[in-house]
């Protein structure tokens, strides 16, 4: 095989895996989860292999789908950006899968093949969406990610799933409608859909107006789908009700992707100089991520849920990569790129120890989680960390993100930004040490009655751990944490300067 | 009045789908009943067909199946194309896929609408937020 073929087997490892998958499952349902797990190693291997040969020489790969060269055909494109992307979406839905296990056999056991079927096209499309080059490929993946995203939401609670995921749906499909028309505009005034053929087209067309309705109505679009501030209400009700095993990979991934596509059309289609000089709207959304951060981190002290604080916590580090990324500055376009990485990484390490807890607990509300420390102690480590990573603290990855992001916004002048995000993070400090100090200092219901019965004698706590699989998994991500937060350097040195140029 | 009259009818397949989308849009909004919201985002994205399916058309030109391409006329010189005399396909083409996807997106919302009508026995949201509350 010539290592030119990466690109198509990236994406389709796991589409043919989902096939044969559903197909699997009407035989016999243990089949489906080692079809699921070669899907995903050839696809999480893809993309290594990717990644480290755009590093070695420094070009970016390209595939034409069918052999159809662009800008007539559908071409899948790598470099920098999206590889180191395209790892981070692969390495966290093949852990996902492999610490998932125990909890789908348990909760879900009947419709197992059809989960890790749906789950397989939904990495499909997240995959597909951040390698293509072509901006209608891009609106086919993504509805195939919001699709699959529907269905494994209405698995989870019987009672709000469904109507959550309903909400989910109104809401996402005038999002990618949006985009859609956006995309329209461009074919009208360029008559081409490939990124870099749109790229290199536009430039004269900058004072046009339909191609400025064409900009707003795709970032309009992508703001609705990875749910910026105003235009979040579906976020929290469909991560919390979804089943565990799926938000924690919907979580992480699907808004960090749609990140990403605002990413690469600020930068490789529209063009600083269109949307920095041509354009006056940098200084308002910044303004717009600012508040998103201020209220989600509000909104997420209101809640007595841990997941749903989880999700406003979501909701909130959107508002630091959207508005890192449209400060003008590289400095701020690093931090948002490295935050998109940071982010994924702990927000999945955050939604693998919640499901650790949940596998134990059942339901995560406050009053549930006294004396959690003692139970699981493994689990409530990783927690802690994934914690401070959010909060922001220096050896995990999130302080690093976040000082590039403070760095360039006042490098902008952007002190509304800077104040915002150092207001995120003492809110998320009295968040997490908020579920510490239940954790840690209350004790368990059924501690208490032991106390009465035995007077100051400390009843000592059974330990009942999440399976292994699932600490593994928690294990290895929490590592990740602190390495790419110790590599950040490295990281910002080889992919994301080059990248920027 | 007249001039405001030719700048909508100049423009006549724009005002339409934007008119389609509104409506689309409004009964996503306002309408109380989960199956009409449905039936709003439908009409919401087939405006967007609409308006692909409109930049792709012209005046006067037909479908682009060109005649005699492979030779088998009757060999009169090289063949001349003119692309005005064809309607632009991509869009078209794009639309089909854009049809697949609104009915697929269809489709999952009525199941889930079947699986909220189940638990609740009912599609009105505002009995649907009352039964969610007493729980």
């Amino acid at each position: 095989m010539t290592p030119t073929n990466y690109p198509a087997l990236l994406v389709l490892a796991p589409l043919v895996a989902a096939i044969v998958c559903s197909c699997a499952s009407w035989l016999r349902k243990t089949l489906c989860y080692p079809i699921a797990l070669v899907g995903l190693v050839v696809s999480f291997f893809s993309s290594t292999v990717l990644l480290s040969r755009i590093i070695a020489t420094g070009e970016e790969i390209t595939y034409y789908m069918a052999g159809w060269s662009p800008p007539f055909g559908i071409e899948y494109r790598i470099d920098l950006l999206n590889s180191v992307v395209l790892v981070a979406v692969t390495a966290i839905a093949l852990i996902n899968l492999l610490a998932s296990h125990q909890e789908v056999l348990r909760d879900a056991e009947e419709k197992s093949g059809t989960f890790y079927a749906v789950y397989l096209l939904f990495i499909t499309g997240l995959i597909g969406v951040v390698a293509t080059g072509d901006l209608f490929n891009l609106y086919v993946l993504l509805e195939i990610t919001s699709l699959t995203s529907y269905a494994l939401i209405a698995m989870g609670d019987p009672d709000r799933s469904p109507m959550a995921s309903l909400n989910y749906v109104f809401i996402g499909v005038i999002g990618a409608s949006f985009y859609l028309l956006g995309v329209g505009y461009i074919y009208i005034m360029t008559g081409s859909l490939n990124m870099m053929d749109v790229a290199t087209l536009l430039p004269p067309l900058h004072g046009s107006t339909a191609v400025l309705v064409a900009f707003l109505f795709c970032m309009i679009g992508v703001w609705i789908k990875m749910a910026l501030f105003p235009m979040h209400t579906w976020l929290p009700n469909a991560y919390a009700y979804a089943p565990i095993a799926a938000a924690r990979a919907i979580a992480p991934l699907m808004t960090k992707v749609m990140v990403y596509v605002m990413i690469r059309l600020m930068v490789t289609v529209f063009g600083y100089d269109y949307i920095f000089k041509a354009l006056h709207l940098s200084s308002s959304v910044v303004w717009l991520a600012a508040i998103a951060i201020v209220a989600g981190g509000i909104l997420a002290l209101g809640q007595r849920d841990l997941k749903k604080m989880a999700a406003y916590i979501i909701v909130s580090e959107i508002g630091y990569m959207v508005g890192g990324a449209w400060l003008g500055n590289n400095t701020g376009m690093t931090g948002s790129i490295l935050h998109i990485i940071n982010d994924a990484i702990m927000t999945f390490a955050l939604f693998l120890a919640m499901g650790n807890i949940a596998f134990r607990t059942k339901n995560l509300r406050f009053e549930n989680l006294s004396g959690l420390f003692a139970k699981m102690p493994w689990s409530m480590a990783g927690f802690a960390l994934a914690g401070l990573s959010i909060i922001g603290v220096p050896p995990t990855c999130g302080f690093f993100s976040k000082w590039y992001l403070v760095m360039g916004g006042l490098e902008a002048g952007a002190y509304h930004f800077v104040a915002a995000l150092i207001f995120s993070s003492l809110v998320c400090a009295i968040l997490f040490f908020r579920v510490f100090e239940i954790c840690f200092f209350e004790s368990a219901p059924g501690d208490a009655a032991a106390h009465d019965h035995q007077g100051h004698h400390h009843a000592e706590v059974a330990i009942e751990e999440a399976p292994v699989s699932s600490l593994i998994s928690l294990g290895v991500v929490s590592l990740l944490v602190i390495l790419v937060g110790v590599y950040s350097g490295t990281i910002v040195q080889t992919i994301i300067v080059p990248f920027l140029g | 009045m007249t001039d405001f009259f030719i700048v909508v009818m100049a423009k006549y397949n724009y005002w339409l789908y934007i008119i389609l989308m509104m409506i689309g849009l409004y009964a996503m909004i306002a309408k109380n009943n989960l199956m009409k919201k449905l039936v709003g985002m439908n009409i919401f994205q087939t405006a967007i067909i609409l308006f692909y399916i409109s930049i792709g058309y012209k005046i006067d030109a037909t479908i682009p199946i060109i005649e005699n391409a492979h030779g088998g006329g009757h060999g009169a010189g090289p063949l001349v194309i003119h692309a005005a005399d064809y309607i632009n396909p991509l869009p078209h083409v794009l639309m089909l896929t854009a049809i697949v996807v609104s009915v697929a997106t269809f489709g999952v919302a009525m199941a889930l609408a079947i699986k909220v009508y189940q638990r609740y026995q009912t599609l009105e949201e505002d009995e649907l937020r009352m039964h969610i509350r007493e729980k």
